[in-house]
């Protein structure tokens, strides 16, 4: 499977390969085996870039500095 | 008795010559400055320029104010009015008078120290060049984390991640604090805007707060401020106040929004308009395999084997169920296709055995199923 797995590539990675993928694809000139593995990977991509967008949850991070001068984020709780 | 009239590098300059060297030096030695001086004589000519005089207690400066800048004020200073203008010294040729083109004017005591102090920022920024269009850098379309200078305790705060949440959830905004007015508040932007160029992967930056009074303001027209901002690495966003509060800020940084909403709806696109992008692109996949595949299973079908004419069968269902099935992504899958109980048979390399002379006798090869490879070996040739 040369797809990468899901959550790992860029949402903009993504969609990027996608259009690549769809362009090759409708070439018509591309053999079997490297139309299957194209769609193989397609549907990946396709999977990846919606579980992005309909699971994901906007993280939100507030930046502190250690005594070190090192930048650490850490979850903010919208509580406080 | 010197030859006055010998050395053709002494000929004598002509009127017009010196008048225009005389401009020149002064246009280019002195420039444009702020003058705080008393109006006096002021007449409005038909053409509507103002001529008057600029003056203080030891000296004086015939001015002209041209229509373009006059009439951008209701009427004329009073005789005797303190004022600022703003403009610069040149020389009227055709006269050989000294003039003083002012470009600006406000009434002196409107123009308090802050206002000065701004105008000296307003035009150091200028001159190094902060404000120009050209260094505006354009926003990414799909940024993944966006960094936010502002007060933890602020409204501004709240309203951007409100908005993040409901039109953009795949970001990760990542929240510098920093005190947004009062005596600290200059030192603490600058400290944060630093901090930015620090954290790794970031794609865009806002610096927001909410409306606030003039003085509320003062930190986002601080010099030290807008310089940061304008060494953030990254495409700025500036989102202060409302519409009608313009800052330093708002001038330096890359994109100018009215709010802090507006500034993450910038800077994020709209989930839905994505989604049906992706969507499309679903389609597209589908039937693009389809298409591209039809030479292969003609090729195939021509031959008439029973393994390829299941081969080909194999592409044409899932063929028809993705045109069928457009954007659903489950149905797209060929592994959905191993399912229903066909296989793939692969050799060691991965190349797909399609040909009974693919199969070499005792030469092992994988099967490909619905969860998993099936280890096999040709017994030989059918």
């Amino acid at each position: 499977m040369t797809a990468p797995e899901s959550g790992k590539a860029s949402l903009a990675e993504d969609l990027r390969r996608l259009e690549e993928i769809v362009r090759e694809l409708e070439r018509e000139d591309a053999d079997l085996d490297r139309a299957l593995a194209l769609f193989e990977e397609g549907v990946a991509r396709l999977r990846g870039a919606r579980e992005r967008l309909t699971q994901a949850e906007a993280r939100v991070r507030k930046v502190l500095e250690d005594a070190e001068g090192q930048l650490l984020e850490i979850p903010l709780d919208e509580g406080n | 008795m010197p030859d006055l009239f010998s050395s053709p590098d002494d000929a004598p300059w002509t009127p017009a010559l010196l008048a225009r060297t005389m401009r020149r030096v002064l246009e280019g030695g002195i420039g444009r400055v702020w003058l705080r001086a008393e109006v006096s004589g002021l007449k409005v000519y038909r053409s509507g320029h103002w001529y008057f005089t600029l003056r203080d207690a030891e000296a004086q400066l015939r001015a002209v104010m041209w229509r373009t800048y006059a009439s951008r004020h209701p009427e004329p200073p009073a005789d005797g009015t303190q004022v600022f203008v703003y403009g610069m010294p040149t020389v009227w040729e055709e006269k050989g008078e000294l003039r003083f083109t002012v470009l600006e004017l406000l009434p002196g005591e409107r123009l308090g120290p802050q206002q000065l102090a701004l105008e000296r920022v307003r035009k150091a920024l200028e001159r190094d060049g902060l404000f120009e269009p050209a260094r505006k850098r354009p926003l990414p379309p799909l940024p993944e984390r966006i960094a936010v200078v502002t007060s933890l305790d602020g409204a501004a705060l709240h309203d951007m991640i409100t908005v993040t949440r409901s039109r953009w959830p795949a970001v990760e905004l990542v929240i510098l604090d920093s005190r947004v007015q009062g005596a600290e508040a200059e030192a603490e932007l600058v400290r944060a805007l630093r901090q930015v160029n620090r954290l790794p992967r970031i794609d865009v930056c806002i610096l927001g707060r909410g409306g606030g009074s003039r003085e509320d303001l003062a930190a986002f027209n601080s010099e030290a401020v807008c310089r940061a901002l304008a060494a953030v690495t990254v495409p700025t966003i500036s989102a202060v106040g409302h519409e009608t509060d313009v800052t330093f800020t708002d001038l330096v940084a890359d994109h100018r929004a009215a709010t802090p909403s507006a500034a993450m709806e910038l800077a994020v696109p709209d989930r839905d308009e994505i989604l049906g992008r992706v969507s499309s692109l679903g389609l597209r996949l589908g039937q693009a395999l389809g298409r591209g595949t039809r030479l292969a299973r003609e090729r195939l079908a021509r031959a008439g084997d029973r393994l390829e004419v299941a081969l080909s069968r194999r592409l044409e269902r899932p063929r028809r169920d993705l045109e069928r099935l457009g954007a659903q992504l489950d149905a797209l899958s060929p592994l959905r296709v191993l399912d229903r109980g066909y296989a793939v048979a692969r050799d060691a390399s991965g190349r797909v055995l399609r040909r009974r002379e693919d199969f070499v006798p005792g030469q092992p090869f994988g099967l490909t199923v619905s969860d998993g490879v099936v280890p096999a070996r040709a017994v030989g040739p059918a």
